[in-house]
C-alpha cells in the first residue's frame, strides 16, 4: 500500500511541528514521520521559547504548553577565571501577560506540540527512519523509511530533520557542513526543589533568571554559555565553534566541567542532583553558508537550512517561523491549484527574504567571520574587563584618576590603540552590515 | 486462535528517582513505557499468529494515557485494542486488577472465544506477578506461569505443549486451552512492524470500556475500595554497600601497607586480633 499525501514531513522538531501544524490546520493530508520515539525525545535546546514566534502559529499556545517559567530577568556575564563582570536587567513588565519568553523542556513541549498535530488532524509516525528521498528525475516525489512497505508518496516534502540533514546531503543538495560553520553545545540538566531556586536566583513562583556568558568560560574559543531556570531545575551548558575544539583539542564536557567549578557558578548549582545530559550541533555558519532552501517538490527548515541566529541566540523561533512559512507556501500553491515545482517553490525564498528571518540573518553575514578571525574578543577582552572592574571597585588609597590611567593603559598595551580601534570598526561594521 | 494480550503502561523504573528531601518518588517528567515484561507476551502472541493464523487483541486497564501503550502494540501488529478506564479502578490493587481485567476479558468472549491469553511474567513497577494467575483464576483457565517457549498446539485436541523455566532445569508441560501464560524475559525478540501498522496503529479507532461497559456492576470490587492491600510506609532503601576507601601509606613499601591495612582491620573487629595474637602465642 503506497499511500500518497499532500505533504510529508520528515521530523518533529520546532520546524517540523510548525509546518506540519499549519498544513493540517489548513485541511492537508499531512503525514510527519519522526526517528525519535516519541517527539522530542531526541531534540535538543538549552531551552528558551520565544512567544512571537509560536503565537503565530497556536495563538492561545500559553493555555495547554508546558511552560516551565517565565523569563523576567537578563544577566549577562563576561568571565574571568575567576570573577565576572555583568549587567542585569529585569523589568516588571516582564511580569505582565502575555509573557515574552519562557524556559521549557523540549522533550516535554515539543510532544505538545506534537499532540496539536495530530488533534489538527496529521498523522504522525515515530520510531521511523527516513532512509532516502524517493525521486522522479530532479523531482522529489516522496521518501523512503526503514520499515517494510516503506514508501509514502506526496506532493511536496518539507525536510525538517535537524541541523546534520543527512536527507538533503544525501540527495545532494547541499554539501558535508563544514567544522567552521556549527557550533557544538553540551549541557546539563540539574534537579534542585523549586524553593530553592527561587531564593537563590530573587524571583517567585513561574518567574525565571537567564544568564548569557561570555569570555574565559569558552577558553579562548568562539562561543557562549548559559544558565536557566526551570520549574524545578537548572539547565546550564556551553558551545564553541566545532573547529576550535578540534585545533585546541578540548572536549566539551571538560569545559563544562570548568564552567561548573568558577566560583561565581558554583554556589548556584550547589546540592544539586544532575538529572540529564545532552549535546547537539548548532548550525551557525550564517547567512552565508545558507544551502538552497527549495526546489522540484522539497523545502528546507529550520536547523537542516541553517536558520540559526547565533548572535542572538535565536534558532528555535526561526524553524517555527519557516517550518510556518514554508507550509503556507503550499497551502498557498495548493489553494490556486499550482504544482510544487521548484519555480512555484521559489515563493518560499521569496517569503523567507520578507521575514525577519533572512532579514537578520543577512544583517550578521559578517559576524562568523569577525569572531572566527579574532578571538581577543573570548580571551584578551574579558580578562581586561575583569581586570578593570577590579581596579575601580577596589580601595586602596590609590586616586580615581590613576586608576582610569591604569586601565586605559592595561588596554593599550594588551591591544594597541589601532587594534583597539580595528576591534571595535570590525564589530560595528558586522553589526551595521545590511 | 483469538488471544489475548494483557499489558500494562508503566513508569520506566530505570528513570525514576527518590526526592532527596522527602523520600517519595519523582514520577514527574519519567516517561511511561509498556512493561517490558509484556512484550515478550506480545510478540509471542503475534508469532503463534504467525504460525497458525487468528486474532491478537491487546488489553490494558490505565489512565487515558495508556492509550500510546494501545497503539504502540497495535503499531507491532496487534489487530485490536481495549483501554480499560474508569475512575472508579483507581487505587487497585492485584486482587481488584485481575477481577477488572478479567470481567473484560469475558465481555470480549462474548464476542469472540479467547484461546489463550498472555501477560508478562510480572510488571517492573508492581513485582508482584499476581495479576495473571489471578485472572486465569476467575476465569477458570489452564494456568502456565514462566513460560519460555510454546512448543505444539493442538487445535483437534485442543491441547497446547509449552516449556516452563523452574528452578533446577526446564519441565515441558502439556495442558488443555483455554489457558492463560505468562512469558518469560529474553524468549524472543520484538519485531519491528511494517509501515502499514504504522498507519493502522495511528488511525485504529481505540475501543475504551468504562466499568459498566467492562461488565462489573458491583463498585465496591474494583479499585481502590475493592483492594484490600494497604501500604503501610514507603521508603527509600539503605544503600547496602559502602563506599570504597583509598587507603595511602607513607611510601610504597610493601611491609607498611600490611600494617596499615591490618591496623585498619583491627579497629573494626579487635575480636580478630586478640584471637590471631592467641594462635600466635
Amino acid at each position: 500500500m503506497a499511500e500518497k499525501f499532500d505533504l510529508i514531513v520528515v521530523g518533529a522538531g520546532m520546524a517540523g511541528n510548525a509546518a506540519a501544524y499549519t498544513a493540517a490546520k489548513a485541511g492537508l493530508k499531512v503525514l510527519q514521520i519522526e526517528r525519535g520515539e516519541y517527539p522530542g525525545s531526541k531534540n535538543v535546546q538549552g531551552a528558551i521559547l520565544y512567544a512571537d514566534a509560536i503565537e503565530k502559529i497556536i495563538p492561545d499556545f500559553r493555555e495547554s504548553a508546558p511552560l516551565e517559567r517565565h523569563l523576567i530577568e537578563q544577566r549577562v556575564w563576561v568571565l574571568d577565571d575567576d570573577s565576572y563582570v555583568g549587567s542585569n536587567y529585569r523589568s516588571e513588565e516582564f511580569n505582565r501577560e502575555p509573557y515574552n519568553r519562557y524556559t521549557i523542556i523540549r522533550a516535554q513541549f515539543d510532544r505538545w506540540f506534537s499532540e496539536q498535530v495530530t488533534k489538527a488532524g496529521g498523522l504522525v509516525i515515530c520510531e521511523t527512519t527516513v532512509q532516502q528521498l524517493l525521486m522522479d528525475g530532479q523531482r522529489v516525489v516522496g521518501v523512503r523509511t526503514d520499515r517494510k512497505n516503506g514508501d509514502v508518496f506526496a506532493d511536496c516534502v518539507i525536510l525538517a530533520d535537524g541541523v546534520n540533514s543527512l536527507l538533503a546531503k544525501r540527495a545532494g543538495f547541499h554539501e558535508e557542513l563544514k567544522p567552521k560553520d556549527i557550533a557544538l553545545a553540551v549541557k546539563e540538566i540539574h534537579f534542585l526543589p523549586q524553593e530553592t531556586i527561587e531564593a537563590r536566583f530573587n524571583i517567585g513562583e513561574d518567574e525565571g533568571v537567564v544568564i548569557e556568558m561570555a569570555g574565559k568560560v569558552t577558553a579562548g574559543m568562539m562561543g557562549t554559555a548559559f544558565l536557566y531556570t526551570n520549574k524545578e531545575s537548572i539547565t546550564l551548558g556551553i558551545g564553541c565553534m566545532l573547529s576550535d575544539f578540534k585545533n585546541q583539542k578540548i572536549t566539551p564536557y571538560q569545559l563544562l566541567e570548568q564552567m561548573k567549578e568558577h566560583p561565581a557558578i558554583k554556589p548556584l548549582l550547589a546540592g544539586s542532583e544532575m538529572k540529564e545530559y545532552a549535546a547537539h550541533l548548532i548550525p551557525e555558519g550564517g547567512y552565508n553558508a545558507m544551502p538552497p532552501v527549495y526546489g522540484d517538490g522539497w523545502m528546507i527548515a529550520g536547523d537542516a537550512g541553517m536558520f540559526v541566529n547565533g548572535i542572538h541566540r535565536e534558532g528555535s523561533n526561526l524553524a517555527m517561523t519557516t517550518g510556518q512559512i514554508a507550509a503556507q507556501t503550499l497551502i498557498d500553491l495548493k489553494t490556486a491549484g499550482k504544482e510544487c515545482s521548484a519555480k512555484n517553490l521559489k515563493n518560499y525564498r521569496e517569503r523567507l527574504d520578507q521575514s525577519f528571518v533572512m532579514k537578520d540573518l543577512k544583517k550578521y553575514r559578517h559576524m562568523p567571520e569577525v569572531f572566527h578571525k579574532n578571538s581577543q574578543f573570548f580571551t584578551t577582552y574579558p580578562e581586561l574587563l575583569n581586570r578593570a572592574a577590579h581596579t575601580m571597585v577596589k580601595v586602596d588609597g590609590i586616586d580615581k584618576k590613576s586608576k582610569e590611567r591604569e586601565i586605559r593603559g592595561s588596554f593599550v598595551q594588551a591591544r594597541s590603540l589601532f587594534g583597539l580601534l580595528g576591534d571595535a570598526f570590525k564589530l560595528w561594521r558586522a553589526f551595521q552590515a545590511r | 486462535m483469538h488471544s489475548v494480550v494483557c499489558i500494562k503502561q508503566v513508569p520506566d523504573s530505570a528513570q525514576i528517582r527518590v526526592h532527596p528531601v522527602t523520600n517519595t518518588i519523582m514520577r514527574q517528567g519519567v516517561p511511561a513505557i509498556i512493561n517490558p515484561y509484556d512484550l515478550f507476551a506480545l510478540e509471542e502472541a503475534l508469532r503463534l499468529k504467525d504460525r497458525f493464523g487468528g486474532t491478537v487483541t491487546v488489553i490494558t486497564m490505565g489512565p487515558p494515557m495508556a492509550e500510546v501503550a494501545l497503539r504502540k502494540c497495535l503499531s507491532f501488529g496487534a489487530d485490536d485494542a481495549i483501554l480499560v478506564s474508569d475512575r472508579a479502578f483507581a487505587g487497585a490493587d492485584t486482587l481488584a486488577t485481575s477481577y477488572a481485567l478479567a470481567a473484560a476479558i469475558g465481555k470480549i468472549r462474548e464476542n469472540m472465544p479467547v484461546d489463550l491469553i498472555f501477560t508478562g511474567k510480572q510488571t517492573i513497577d508492581g513485582d508482584t506477578a499476581q495479576v495473571g494467575p489471578g485472572i486465569a483464576r476467575r476465569l477458570d483457565y489452564q494456568l502456565l506461569t514462566y513460560v519460555s517457549a510454546i512448543r505444539e498446539i493442538d487445535h483437534e485436541k485442543r491441547e497446547i505443549l509449552v516449556e516452563r523455566r523452574a528452578e533446577g532445569g526446564v519441565q515441558v508441560l502439556k495442558t488443555k486451552l483455554p489457558c492463560l501464560i505468562t512469558m518469560l524475559e529474553g524468549t524472543n525478540e520484538m519485531r519491528y512492524g511494517d509501515m502499514d501498522d504504522m498507519f493502522r496503529a495511528a488511525r485504529h479507532p481505540l475501543k475504551q470500556w468504562d466499568r459498566l461497559a467492562a461488565g462489573i456492576e458491583d463498585p465496591n470490587v474494583v479499585g481502590l475500595k475493592g483492594s484490600p492491600t494497604v501500604v503501610g510506609k514507603v521508603f527509600a532503601p539503605k544503600p547496602r554497600s559502602q563506599r570504597a576507601e583509598i587507603i595511602e601509606t607513607v611510601d610504597n613499601d610493601p611491609k607498611n601497607l600490611v600494617v596499615t591495612l591490618l591496623a585498619k582491620v583491627f579497629t573494626q573487629h579487635p575480636k580478630l586480633e586478640r584471637e590471631i595474637e592467641r594462635l600466635a602465642k
